[in-house]
């Protein structure tokens, strides 16, 4: 299919389509309502799920209930919305039916603004609900891997039985690029879903989907099952993108918009001589640690960039254990961290490490 | 852990003549004794059976006293957060229309915390039926106050009696959903002596029927007792039930389409 200008909701949505999502509940809020809408013209059309309820605690419930019957479905939002979702999703967590969510970040804390943001880098990757579990976290620089991820989400989330979250911003979600979308896949059939699901028990046994375990031995025993999956997803699914690492004596480490906004940085500091390179997690969770424990071994410094106080700052301190010094450069609220600024922050660290690696 | 089961042999010399319904399963309930739950369960899968539709029913499970619901219902089941069965059923009814869809809450699940989720599913007449369990008083955590527990009424969370004028009025829930356009068949019933149980079978079996027939949201609430929580025996909590209860929320249909008065009427 031919590359195509795209808008990265209307994308996001179309990909999800493509990918042969049966539902979507969804609830609107700035800046990603765009999904929604796409969403409420397209699914009626192909005779498919749309609904939009009447809060995000009813969506993120709806998905669960479309997931329990072993439906592709999937609900979106942006911050606030997700918070009020963290019950549902725990509940699916633990239930292991797959699910996929969206949620084009926006500033806060609080109501906040709908600028851009990654300030719930914490949330997706650490506190998506009560209890242990993660979430598989991907964060798309623009629109063409926004398409791509949701499409991997819903495989990943299928997989492992377990929910995928997309994360991005509202300037990825609402910049056009061109991009291309996916054939579109066929919708599973009823007959087609999955042996656990709800479908009715006939002829079989029913299937019982819970998040209770009365027994204190009995939840543990699950807790370790949903910990092995998670240590095998952590085992196969971490992606990352490098640039310009082969040769770098600095490294540059930053995701989704203001990952791409390094790219930049990288070119025009190697043009001052300085050698740079990039590491740009894909997967939040599971993060990039064994790549970066190895590139720490290597650079003489590291500066992380993110459009918050410094979340995703406290994996990279874990995975690289002071290995090399590690500065910050971060914005919050809206402004995405430009060139003009990272560079001198890069400077900094070069002429602060000329000495060399201790 | 298994469950208790109450499979009983058959002596060779005996016959069987009744049987539990094939919509519950074997398994031992956990509710207190005098508990109305076991008597509702049974009419929900009697009902189930008679209309032949186990096979392809899903029940929703709430969070209080039936929360365990899903091991003594013979079809499939899933277990919702608390109040958000209706979301939960919603969500697969619509991808699943051909599956008879029922959520089974009290009182706090239904009419507390998921109050916005019951009248959204009511008013875009959502294609399943709720049974409501009203028993006026959070059982599981003990017996506190519930938004249905009467005025006056003492409970560990209201002890000198719920003050209306600070805790709010109980929600008659059976009206406030009967008024809204999506819902077919919405009815008051009580399980507190034979007749007023066969009653509610008839008003369980009309809500499922009005469901098959693809004609919207349908509720049944029922009047329960919790005698431990009531600290009562339990003809004396059938009795002040009866009495206060049946007193302050009228037994009835708050709402019936001419559709669904067709099916009752077997047209």
């Amino acid at each position: 299919m031919a590359k195509e200008l795209l808008e990265g909701n209307a994308a996001i949505a179309e990909a999800a389509i493509r990918a042969g999502i049966e539902a979507f509940y969804g609830y609107p809020i700035t800046p990603q309502t765009e999904i929604l809408e796409h969403f409420s013209e397209r699914m009626p059309e192909l005779g498919r799920v749309f609904l939009q309820a009447e809060s995000e605690i009813a969506s993120i419930n709806m998905v669960y209930g479309a997931a329990c019957a072993g439906a592709r479905v999937m609900s979106s939002s942006s911050s606030p919305g997700i918070s009020l979702m963290q019950e549902g999703i725990s509940y699916i967590a633990c239930s292991e039916v797959p699910a996929v969510l969206i949620n084009i970040m926006r500033g806060g804390p609080g109501l906040g603004n709908v600028q851009p943001s990654q300030g719930d880098y914490f949330q997706a990757v650490k506190t998506a609900g009560h209890g242990d579990f993660h979430m598989i976290v991907l964060a798309p620089a623009n629109v063409q891997e926004a398409i791509d991820y949701v499409v991997l989400a819903f495989d990943l989330a299928d997989k492992y039985r377990t929910i995928a979250m997309v994360v991005a911003d509202g300037s990825i979600g609402q910049m056009m690029e061109p991009a291309e979308l996916p054939p579109m896949r066929p919708v599973r059939s009823p007959e087609e879903r999955a042996d656990w699901a709800l479908t009715g028990a006939k002829g079989r046994d029913p299937n019982i989907i819970t998040s209770l375990y009365l027994g204190a031995e009995k939840l543990e025993e699950v807790n370790l099952r949903l910990q092995a999956k998670l240590k095998e997803i952590a085992a196969n699914e971490v992606r990352w993108k490098e640039y310009e690492t082969e040769d770098a004596d600095l490294l540059l480490l930053a995701f989704g918009t203001v990952g791409r906004v390094c790219q930049t940085v990288v070119r025009e500091a190697r043009a001052e001589g300085i050698k740079v390179g990039l590491l740009r997690p894909v997967t939040l969770w599971p993060f990039p640690s064994a790549r970066l424990a190895e590139l720490s071994e290597q650079v003489r410094g590291i500066l992380v960039v993110e459009m918050n106080a410094g979340q995703m700052l406290e994996d990279v301190r874990l995975a690289v254990e002071g290995r090399c010094p590690i500065s910050f450069y971060g914005r919050m609220g809206g402004p995405v961290p430009l060139p003009d600024e990272i560079l001198p922050e890069l400077e900094k660290l070069d002429a602060e490490t000329a000495a060399g690696r201790g | 852990m298994a469950i208790e089961t109450t499979q009983v042999e058959i002596p060779e010399d005996m016959e069987l003549v009744y049987a539990p319904p094939e919509s519950l399963t074997e398994a031992y309930t956990h509710y207190c004794p005098g508990c109305t739950h076991g008597v509702i369960h049974r009419l929900v899968a009697e009902v189930l059976d008679e209309l032949d539709v186990r096979e392809r029913s899903i029940g929703i499970a709430p969070v209080g006293c039936s929360v365990l619901a899903y091991n003594y219902f013979n079809v499939d089941m899933a277990e919702a957060a608390h109040g958000r069965a209706p979301a939960m059923a919603t969500g697969l009814k619509r991808v699943s229309p051909d599956k008879v869809v029922f959520t089974y809450q009290g009182d706090g699940d239904l009419a507390s915390i998921g109050i916005g989720e019951i009248v959204y599913v009511a008013n875009r007449g959502e294609h399943f039926t709720t049974i409501f369990v009203n028993n006026a008083i959070y059982g599981m955590t003990g017996g506190q106050m519930a938004p249905t527990t009467l005025p006056g009424q003492v409970t560990t969370s209201s002890p000198t009696g719920r003050d209306v004028q600070a805790a709010g009025f109980p929600m008659h829930m059976a009206e406030l959903l009967g008024g809204l356009p999506g819902a077919v068949y919405v009815t008051r019933q009580s399980a507190l002596d034979v007749r007023s149980i066969r009653k509610a079978k008839q008003a369980i079996k009309l809500a499922f029927q009005a469901q098959l027939a693809g004609l919207g949201f349908s509720m049944v609430e029922i009047l329960s007792t919790c005698n431990i929580n009531w600290h009562m025996g339990v003809q004396e909590a059938m009795d002040w039930a009866k009495k206060e209860m049946v007193d302050f929320y009228p037994l009835g249909d708050t709402k019936m389409t001419d559709e669904v008065k067709a099916l009752k009427e077997g047209k």
